[in-house]
């Protein structure tokens, strides 16, 4: 590739000497080491961790790459990596949700609730929590009316409207309940944060235990709510795609994402504009398709370990994190409310004297995160089948918050993206799961995932200071 | 005498206990560059910022263009043509050039920015600035010199169609050829019609590009002047005792209590 010329017709842009579209693969390659070289890592040291630990898990156990395990892992980490998912945009601003896991665990509670009792929540709660459950949504749409944020005051209100109708159980409505919810407990958060102007950490640690208590409340100590018996409900984090569908996802992952990626790259470059080499993207875009082919095709092969049933297909878990990667990944670097994000979270000031609303844009990522872990809820109770009173516990927050930091999102704010959520939860699920196979305790796994969480806050910390020294 | 563009007239601001601005009146031109000068702690960011709604002012009249207007947020003076560039730049580091640029007024929908034509837009901006410097618009502005990043931020000032422009101290951190490039800057965007209002500590340079100098004493206006009736040394004792000989506050030292 050489220099490409820009419009013609415009004098000033051929007069801007050294600016340039596009670099050759050679300079480009050469602009990435000198980015990681300042410090600026991305997700690659946690690519790499992941690569090791896979060459690890496997010369040590002959079940990790297994076809049944490496399927079984993706369900396992799923839920949690969702939350992860939420929680990146609270972090792009320089704050934290504690709250998230616990968040997860009430929204999960509630949906649970609303299955096993028919859609009777009155009946399910009795009526003095029904009455308080139904005043603090009204107490979220409020607020959120206040911060005028409105998909949060409809969510939050969708979940009234659910609540009070009684409308017979449905899998559907209990999925949209739970994700209303977990809305409007964003809600409450974002405004104690932003218009208040309490502090993240303690805002949303009370928020912990205040839902952990709600939690309580709706299932009873050492309670379980089944919703195993709904085929939907049970198939989100068991059931897989068919032969056709793994292979039409794929034709649709992969082709949009190279449609998507090839058309921008080719748009750009015919209008003069900055541009990464041709080479560079095309291996990206073969690369993926290869990737998203291999895995299928191992996927849609009989994986189940009893002869007299066949398991095969890409599992539902695929699609779902796919899909909640793309929107997160088109609203933040494709909306103004993600380019606002990135801004409040690099100089809030800043954001400020350019007339963003700072308030609203941080009240607004905690809607997001419980959003978000609300449907993480979802796939993880779907995983086990039920929900308890231990559901979104303290280790659900440390894996995500864990999966958001170890896949290279900064916990200073202003880096990050939603696939780093990705890549980071794929990491813990593989330790988590690798370590099981492996029989180690419960201990060690949760000596090593505290380790690996170090490690990656101690990348975090040393790529920022390299960051602050070089460059200026 | 043109008229104003824009009028300040007995503006004060106070941060709690503390009576920063005192009675300020302050008269921008257009085509013309003023020069905003006093001490340090005198009061010049404070008045910038006020004019730009970063500060609400408690009391005093703003007129712009012979109106009234109320300048309650940046949005509202950026309605009007307003633009600053702040002695802290403003800019965030973790954007690229172009996001920084249009930051708070990207274009396209909310629901897909358009991307190209703030690309171009910027490039051509900084072209038009003579910028020669920045390796690309995508850089990101945490990897760039201090000069660069004071370039930028200019270039963000003139990339609208603004009337009024506010440069708070923008060459205190530049190298002698960058401000060079600065102040030609300076003079050819009142050249171009637009009202500057120029901060400097170097009356080497207020005096070659500035038209008009107002003095800022202890939060009061000591003296607004041409800069052609005035020599180095009576702005020097304006800034530091608020008086010289028959310019300057009446009784500077009553000005104080
Ligand atoms: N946000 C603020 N809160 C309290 N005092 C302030 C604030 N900003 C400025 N001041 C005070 O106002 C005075 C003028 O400051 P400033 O406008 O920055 O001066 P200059 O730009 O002329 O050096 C100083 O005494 C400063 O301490
Ligand atoms: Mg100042």
């Amino acid at each position: 590739m050489t220099q490409t010329p820009t419009a013609s017709s415009d004098r000033a842009i051929t007069d801007f000497g050294i600016d340039t579209t596009t670099l050759s693969t050679a300079e480009a390659v050469r602009d990435y080491l000198a980015r990681v070289r300042a410090g600026q890592l991305g997700s690659l040291p946690a690519l790499l961790g992941l690569i090791a630990l896979v060459i690890m898990f496997s010369a040590l156990s002959d079940v990790f790459l297994s076809l049944n395990n490496v399927a079984n892992l993706l369900a396992q980490g799923a839920g949690q990596t969702m939350i992860a998912m939420g929680i990146v945009f609270v972090l792009l601003v320089g704050e934290i949700d504690l709250s998230a896991g616990t968040a997860s665990g009430a929204a999960g509670a509630v949906l649970a609730m609303h299955f096993v009792h028919d859609g009777n929540l009155l009946g399910g709660m009795g009526s003095t929590v029904f009455i308080v459950f139904n005043l603090v949504l009204a107490l979220a749409v409020v607020l959120a009316l206040l911060l005028r944020i409105w998909p949060g005051a409809a969510l939050a209100g969708v979940a009234i409207v659910i609540s009070v109708s009684g409308m017979t159980a449905n899998p559907w409505l209990e999925m949209l309940l739970a994700l209303c919810v977990g809305a409007a407990m964003g809600c409450i958060t974002g405004f104690l944060v932003a218009r208040i102007g309490m502090p993240s950490f303690v805002v949303t640690l009370a928020l912990f235990l205040t839902w952990q208590g709600v939690i309580l409340q709706f299932i009873g100590e050492g309670g379980t709510l089944g919703i195993s018996s709904s085929p939907v409900l049970n198939k989100v984090a068991n059931g897989n795609l068919s032969t056709l569908g793994s292979w039409a996802l794929f034709a649709v992952g992969a082709g949009g994402f190279g449609a998507l990626m090839l058309g921008q790259h080719f748009s750009r470059l015919r209008r003069g504009l900055v541009t990464q080499p041709t080479p560079l993207v095309l291996f990206k875009v073969g690369g993926v398709a290869a990737l998203g082919a291999v895995a299928t095709m191992l996927l849609t092969i009989n994986r189940s370990p009893n002869p007299s049933i066949v398991i095969s297909g890409v599992p539902y878990v695929v699609p779902i994190v796919l899909a909640l990667l793309t929107l997160g990944t088109y609203v933040l670097n494709r909306t103004s409310y993600g380019r606002h994000i990135y801004a409040v979270g690099g100089n809030r000031e800043a954001a400020r004297r350019a007339g963003i609303n700072v308030t609203k844009i941080r009240a607004s990522v905690f809607i997001v995160s419980s959003s978000v872990a609300a449907l993480g809820a979802i796939v993880y109770s779907s995983k086990v089948g039920s929900v308890d009173a231990q559901a979104g516990g303290l280790n659900t927050l440390l894996f995500a918050v864990g999966a958001a930091v170890i896949g290279g999102t900064s916990l200073f704010g202003g880096r990050g993206r939603v696939f780093d959520a990705v890549i980071g939860g794929t990491v813990l699920a593989v330790v988590a799961n690798g370590l099981g196979l492996l029989r180690q305790p419960a201990a060690v796994v949760a000596i090593v995932t505290g380790l690996v969480l170090l490690l990656a806050a101690m990348v975090d910390a040393l790529s920022r200071r390299r960051a602050a020294t070089a460059g200026r | 005498m043109t008229e104003p563009i824009l009028e300040l007239h007995g503006l004060n601001k106070s941060f709690g206990p503390v009576h920063v601005l005192h009675d300020v009146d302050f008269a921008v031109r257009a085509g013309e560059v003023t020069a905003l000068v006093g001490d340090n702690g005198a009061g010049k960011s404070t008045l910038v910022k006020c004019i730009a709604g970063i500060y609400t002012s408690d009391s005093g009249d703003v007129r712009f263009q012979g109106e009234e207007v109320h300048i309650r947020g940046p949005k509202d003076a950026a309605a009007l043509g307003i633009e600053v560039v702040y002695q802290d730049l403003a800019l965030a580091d973790n954007l690229d050039i172009v996001q920084n640029m249009f930051l708070g007024r990207e274009r396209g929908s909310g629901w897909l920015l358009d991307e190209a034509s703030m690309e171009r837009a910027a490039r051509e901006t900084l072209a038009s600035l003579s910028v020669r410097t920045v390796k690309s618009v995508r850089t990101p502005v945490a990897s760039l010199s201090g000069g660069q990043r004071q370039t930028v931020a200019i270039a963000k000032s003139v990339l609208w169609d603004s009337k009024v422009v506010l440069l708070d101290e923008p060459t205190a951190a530049l190298g002698v050829a960058q401000t060079r490039q600065v102040l030609d800057l300076v003079r050819r965007l009142a050249e171009q019609g637009l009202g500057v209002v120029l901060i400097s500590h170097n009356m080497a340079d207020v005096f070659e590009v500035s038209d008009r100098i107002s003095v800022l004493y202890l939060g009061r206006v000591a003296a607004e002047v041409q800069t052609k009736e005035v020599t180095h040394g009576q702005v020097v004792e304006l800034i530091t005792a608020g008086r010289s000989g028959e310019l300057g506050l009446a009784r500077p030292d009553s000005a104080v209590l």
